[in-house]
């Protein structure tokens, strides 16, 4: 069978925000770009981010970017990379300070600079007290981002091939990345993007869990390619929940609820955060407020009939202050939860928001693995930024609003990195590899010719709910042992599900098969990964890892400071260790973590 | 848990195997964990994946989900399941206005190429500063009610005026954008931005029939920004 | 080749003018209202009153009003339903003709008073 090749300088899998970053580099640059995307840009799911964005301008109050160093280094629990999160809380001014002047609406300060709020474990003087340091754009800020790149990028004229899903990676017998196959969905057609330089920006894979803050579109798409190709993903154990899901509906509430004053209620009414982060309270960082809800619950002191949540509560708050700057969350509250927040309080639970790990990174966005000369060896023409990638900057559990920077950041260094590659590529493209092709190929033939097969919506369910049970909050050794068998039989079903529909026109039927065999990717990988930590770090804490006084909050750095590093190639782990070195500070000192 | 069935209607068309659309008679059950309409389409889909439709956020900012629900435009993610009367079968088609492509999927090329069409950027020749340009919070007011705006095409597909003149006719959402960077101090094309709607069909289509207000699941009010665009131009022009 | 051309630059001003003429049409509707509630009935009544130098200029404006009103919205009607150029163009010219007729007609009446 023939199939068309289209060739580009460089090809962008995904249009959210890392992946528009990306491309308005490379655009500008001149390069022939090609943005594949399953959704119209503006549908990516950067478009449901609320709070705001990290930057140390100092708008409000004294800031620098060497406390939000100090502040991601903790958060991360010593687990990130220091010299990556320095360049990204180095650069985060001038990424900011770029998407005003593309025209983002940032609320703004009565001097007319951009307005900052306080957000959870963003702290000043190295831990000190709460600072406002999240750039905001009312609640919508991750809308108000992705629209002013997507207009951006209009204006460098970018070209964007909307609905089409990228299938598998091109990989030539050096390692070298070439490109990727592509599905158009309209059609039925697949294409081969023949590139240069391949940026994966494909996003996080919340759907692994039942319950979710995430689109239906994240399904790890990036995560599954790459690990086809044989590239190994870093940290799969370790998930952020986010403390504030509305309860029953699993919409987001931002973080910024609680910047804005907002306070968390369990059924006696207490303000509980105050009795596990006396400083930062429920302001402290997201996997320690999510612990403190889940214990909550566990305990008896959940709301509602089942106990099954706790309280956010803004009623205290002046009316106006909410419209101006929490109007989204209204909205929110009035249709997923039926209460008015100017009045009640909303019911929320820890729910899965963001996965800290994704396909290994250096800070300049260019995908390494392991090699013969060294842990870090760069994969020549792959590059990953945003949350399918792992640089890694959030370790162990990422503050709220360092995601938008990571996509900020890293978008675009992904995208220098890609351009001065460009500039010292030869004219020509090299060769494809015949086989690789087929790859993608054999699997859209195996749906469409499957018999007696497993059904797509069972299957995902299955995995859905044994995450949920095996990987939630807290974890348990015997859960886990569980969970690992458990997923690897999803697993099988997952590689004999069959569609009914056989249409070649927007078949959806069919995208949703492809995108569960890149969730099983994720969900096996995030077992394995966490069975195998005997340790609780950041979000991933295990009940055979107390918090002793040889290991703190259960944290054991002399056997697990380390990154975890998946193959699906036997489903085998590799570890490569924790960066420590910044670029130009000091290392930030491990020490037990408290809020 | 309490359960209902939930009794559809579904305009159905694959160009792949129909000659024709038609309507398909379809139900559902559905419990209480099932808020909204596009909780019961994914439940549909498991029991029979051949009905396609877009879908993403599942909260109402992304804008995927828009489609014309028993006769009127809407988000499936923030339509109560509640509101729908017992007894009478929900009617789901895809947005008018449109070519479909399947089922409840239209085309939105037209769509979004009249959002291109009104240079939905900012624009500021100056070089830019070093820090943020500034603005004060009163002048940032003015773009609330236009930056919001998530692209479903809910008010241009219901727009008559969009109906008959798709290729000329901005339409209510392409206007709204407009607005947003004539409304931004910190863009300086304004009057280009005006020459670019002085046309009899660009904005002046607009009759304020303000199907776009009754629809937009987001509230803005397309048809005040486009009644602001208006004054401004009489402004210039005396 | 089918290139969408606009910006035909008359949009603000035929805008503009639907609005004038219809403020006039209403101030003219209210002034007939207002004779009728005076008590102007007859044809000798409605003739004195539009003896008066005053009216005949309302009437006639009010006239052109309704002529150049009634043109642009019929020209929008066909410019919405009717695509082909020819067509669109003779019913373009039938309007205008029969408007021009109407007007010249009605002024004629006014004047011959």
């Amino acid at each position: 069978m023939s199939i068309t090749v289209r060739k580009f300088d460089a090809v962008i899998v995904g249009a959210g925000g890392a992946g528009l970053r990306a491309a308005i580099q490379l655009s500008e640059s001149g390069y022939k770009t090609a943005v594949i995307t399953k959704v119209f840009p503006t549908r990516s799911h950067t478009v449901a981010a609320q709070g705001g964005v990290a930057a140390s301008l100092g708008n409000s109050e004294e800031d620098h970017w060497h406390w939000h160093m100090y502040d991601t280094v903790k958060g991360s629990d010593w687990l990130g990379d220091q010299d990556a999160i320095e360049f990204m809380c180095k650069k985060a001014n001038e990424c900011v300070i770029e998407l005003e002047h593309y025209g983002m609406p940032f609320d703004r300060t009565d001097a007319g600079k951009i307005y900052q709020r306080p957000f959870g474990g963003h702290m000043s003087n190295f831990g000190e007290k709460p600072v406002a340091r999240s750039c905001a754009a009312a609640d919508r800020t991750g809308h108000a981002m992705l629209h002013a790149m997507y207009q951006r990028n209009i204006k460098a004229s970018t070209q964007f091939f909307v609905e089409w899903m990228a299938l598998d990676l091109v990989r030539d017998d050096e390692g070298e990345v070439l490109g990727v196959t592509a599905m158009d969905m309209e059609t039925g057609e697949i294409v081969v993007f023949h590139a240069k330089a391949t940026i994966f920006a494909t996003g996080g894979a919340g759907r692994i869990c039942y319950s979710s803050t995430n689109a239906f579109i994240n399904t790890g798409d990036g995560l599954g390619m790459a690990a086809r190709a044989g590239i190994p993903l870093e940290d799969m154990e370790f998930w952020q929940f986010h403390p504030t899901g509305v309860a029953g509906a699993g919409v987001l509430n931002t973080e910024g609820v609680r910047g804005e004053g907002g306070i968390l209620r369990n059924s006696q009414g207490e303000r509980f955060m105050e009795r596990y982060a006396p400083n930062a309270k429920d302001l402290a960082s997201r996997d320690v407020v999510s612990r403190a809800i889940t214990t909550e619950i566990n305990e008896g002191r959940g709301c509602g009939p089942n106990k099954d949540f706790v309280l956010l509560d803004i009623s205290h708050l002046d009316p106006a202050t909410i419209m101006k700057r929490l109007p989204g969350i209204r909205e929110i509250a009035i249709q997923f939860a039926g209460v008015d927040c100017i009045r009640e309080p909303i019911p929320v639970v820890p729910t899965a928001h963001y996965q800290m790990g994704g396909i290994p990174t250096n800070y300049n966005g260019q995908v390494v693995v392991p090699g013969k000369r060294s842990q870090n060896e760069i994969v020549p023409g792959f590059y990953a930024a945003g949350e399918c990638a792992c640089a890694s900057v959030h370790g162990a559990n990422r503050l709220g609003t360092n995601s938008l920077l990571d996509l900020l950041v890293f978008g675009k260094s992904a995208g220098e990195s890609a351009v001065e590659q460009l500039k010292q590529s030869p004219k020509a493209h090299k060769e494809l590899p015949p086989g690789e092709i087929d790859r993608a190929l054999a699997r859209v033939d195996r749906l469409n010719s499957q018999k007696d097969g497993a059904s797509v919506h069972e299957t995902q369910l299955e995995m859905r709910r044994t995450m949920q049970k095996h990987a939630g909050v807290f974890r348990f050794a015997d859960l886990l042992k569980q969970g690992v068998a458990k997923i690897l039989d999803v697993q099988k079903d997952v590689q004999r599900t069959e569609i009914r529909d056989k249409s070649k026109v927007f078949n959806t039927a069919r995208i949703e098969a492809l995108e569960l065999e890149n969730l099983i990717e994720v969900a096996v990988a995030t077992m394995v990964s966490a069975e195998a930590r005997k340790e609780s770090r950041g979000a991933h804490v295990r009940d055979d890892a107390p918090d002793t006084e040889e290991f703190p909050n259960g944290r054991d750095d002399r056997n697990w400071l380390k990154h975890s590093l998946w193959y699906k190639d036997g489903n085998r782990l590799d570890y490569k260790s924790v960066k420590l070195t910044p670029l130009t500070v000091e290392t930030i000192a491990l020490k037990k973590r408290a809020y | 848990m309490t359960t209902r069935t939930l009794q559809f209607k579904i305009y159905r068309y694959d160009p792949d195997k129909d000659r024709k659309p038609w309507m398909q008679d379809i139900s559902v059950e559905v419990d209480g964990t099932d808020r909204k309409l596009l909780d019961a389409l994914v439940k549909l889909k498991a029991v029979d994946d051949a009905i396609s439709f877009r879908r993403s956020c599942r909260e109402g900012v992304c804008g995927s989900d828009a489609l014309n629900i028993n006769g009127k435009n809407g988000l499936a993610c923030l339509t109560d399941l509640s509101s729908f009367p017992e007894g009478k079968p929900i009617v789901l088609r895809p947005l008018p206005g449109l070519p479909v492509i399947r089922d409840l999927i239209v085309d939105m090329t037209q769509f979004f190429k009249q959002y291109h069409s009104i240079k939905p950027y900012l624009i500021n020749n100056d070089p830019p500063p070093e820090r943020e340009r500034l603005q004060s919070p009163e002048d940032r007011e003015e773009l609330d009610g236009l930056y919001e705006c998530i692209l479903c095409a809910c008010c241009s597909t219901s727009c008559p005026s969009f109906w008959w003149n798709p290729d000329k006719f901005v339409g209510p959402a392409g206007l709204l954008a407009a607005y947003r960077f004539i409304a931004d101090t910190r863009d300086q094309a304004t009057s280009e931005r005006l020459d670019n709607l002085e046309d009899p069909y660009r904005l002046f289509r607009c009759h304020t029939i303000m199907n776009c207000v009754d629809v937009c699941p987001k509230g803005l009010n397309p048809t005040l920004a486009i009644g602001k665009i208006k004054a401004m131009m009489v402004k210039r022009a005396i | 080749m089918n290139r969408i051309v606009t910006g035909a630059h008359y949009g603000l001003k035929d805008w503009l003018v639907q609005r004038i003429t219809a403020i006039v049409m209403a101030l003219y509707s209210l002034f007939i209202g207002a004779a009728l509630l005076a008590g102007v009935s007859g044809y000798d009544g409605w003739r004195a009153l539009m003896a008066q130098g005053f009216v005949r200029f309302f009437t006639f404006l009010f006239i052109v009003s309704l002529c150049w009103h009634a043109w642009i919205g019929v020209r929008d009607i066909w410019m919405d339903y009717v695509k082909p150029a020819g067509i669109r163009l003779a019913l373009h010219s039938l309007t205008a003709v029969a408007l021009v007729g109407y007007a010249g007609w009605a002024i004629q009446v006014i004047w011959r008073l």
